[in-house]
């Protein structure tokens, strides 16, 4: 919370978490929306792993809004967690598509491959790419803002 | 406050982003459809498939289905309505799409069953008992054999005719043609060639309506 009485050096601190909580809570809106945005409209079936990170990606998009107004940089106890698992299942995902992991291996069902050349946006873009990238900045940002907070 | 308005911006931003794609998508998604259709026109009937209805009729439907599709089910009486509404114009197209895991099985049944002039009689057995045979999206094609028989079918040539090898070959033909003509879902709907412009009852008949209006 800002409080009233804050020292000039707490205020610009202050300043500087929610700028980096702001664009926190963007990736995630951003991340949110993409995904609804291939699978309600452009069809594409998410895969089993994309279920797991949508899971830690909706939360974040919901709970980093609620500590900007006001800022709350509490929140990172809590959407840390979240990122960082996110995190850790971008990574799984993005191994197994480059096929560094062999692909019995992967929890998917039948029909909708993890790694499937379907997840290529656009022919450049891989989604678990996308996904890595949005996870491992919220996570890095997150952890900027705490080092800020102490 | 400052920050409010910062939020409130950008999440108008990128509404109006995501209202703005969705129309940019769904207009180059509808080109596409079309020009798949009109580039494969050859996809859509084959000689094999079962057809209905007056074969000289103006208006051809097109459905892509699969026997233990819930919602193929629940469109098959309002298939039959239209085809009794529009009789003598409009006849029907089956090609079959079976996504589900044992449903190639019911079709195998399916082309059967159609060797003793009963395939309507078994497709209607099977959409009205398809919540017995069908457990978690996968088909017990065993399940409905065990009262196939209601159907009025010689239950032992059915399962002789349905090992015949030709079947599985109709079953790739058509999801082949399936791909070809993007018709990812069933049902799948083609009305002289025009896939539907968004799924639905009213959006079938009014396409229907329309064509039995020009070619009539």
């Amino acid at each position: 919370m800002v409080e009233q009485t804050e020292a000039p050096h707490q205020l610009e601190t202050n300043t500087t978490s929610w700028k980096l909580l702001f664009t926190c809570w963007l990736i995630a809106m951003l991340a949110t929306l993409g995904s609804l945005f291939f699978s309600e409209i452009m069809g594409l079936i998410p895969c089993e792993l994309c279920w797991y990170q949508r899971i830690f990606i909706y939360p974040l998009a919901v709970m980093l809004f609620i500590a900007l107004h006001p800022l709350d940089t509490r929140v990172v106890r809590y959407a840390l967690p979240l990122a960082i698992i996110g995190t850790l299942f971008t990574l799984y995902h993005c191994l197994l598509f480059y096929g560094l992991i062999p692909e019995n291996l992967q929890p998917c069902r039948q029909g909708v491959s993890c790694s499937d050349e379907g997840m290529v946006l656009m022919g450049v873009l891989p989604i678990p790419l996308l996904s890595l990238a949005a996870f491992g900045m919220i996570a890095g940002l997150l952890l900027k803002i705490r080092t800020l907070a102490k | 406050m400052k920050q409010g308005h910062f939020t409130l911006i950008a999440i108008l931003l990128m509404v109006v982003a995501f209202v703005a794609a969705t129309m940019f998508h769904s207009s180059g998604e509808e080109k596409a459809m079309n020009e798949r259709v009109s580039n494969n026109s050859t996809a859509l009937i084959k000689d094999y498939s079962v057809k209905a209805g007056n074969p000289n009729a103006k208006v051809t439907l097109v459905e892509f289905m699969d026997p233990a599709c819930g919602t193929c089910a629940q469109f098959h009486p309002f298939v039959k309505q239209l085809m009794q509404q529009q009789a003598g114009k409009m006849n029907l197209v089956i090609r079959y799409l079976p996504f589900h895991q044992g449903s190639d099985r019911m079709v195998a049944m399916l082309e059967a069953a159609r060797k003793q002039d009963k395939f309507w009689e078994v497709l209607e057995l099977m959409f009205a008992t398809q919540a017995q045979w069908t457990i978690n999206h996968v088909a017990q094609p065993d399940v409905f054999m065990g009262f196939i028989d209601r159907a009025g079918v010689d239950v032992a040539r059915i399962k002789q005719d349905m090992n015949n090898p030709e079947i599985a070959k109709i079953i790739q033909q058509d999801m082949a043609d399936g791909k070809l003509l993007g018709a990812n879902k069933t049902p799948s709907f083609f009305v002289n060639g025009k896939p539907l412009p968004s799924f639905g009852y009213q959006q079938l008949q009014t396409l229907v309506e329309s064509e039995v209006n020009v070619n009539y």
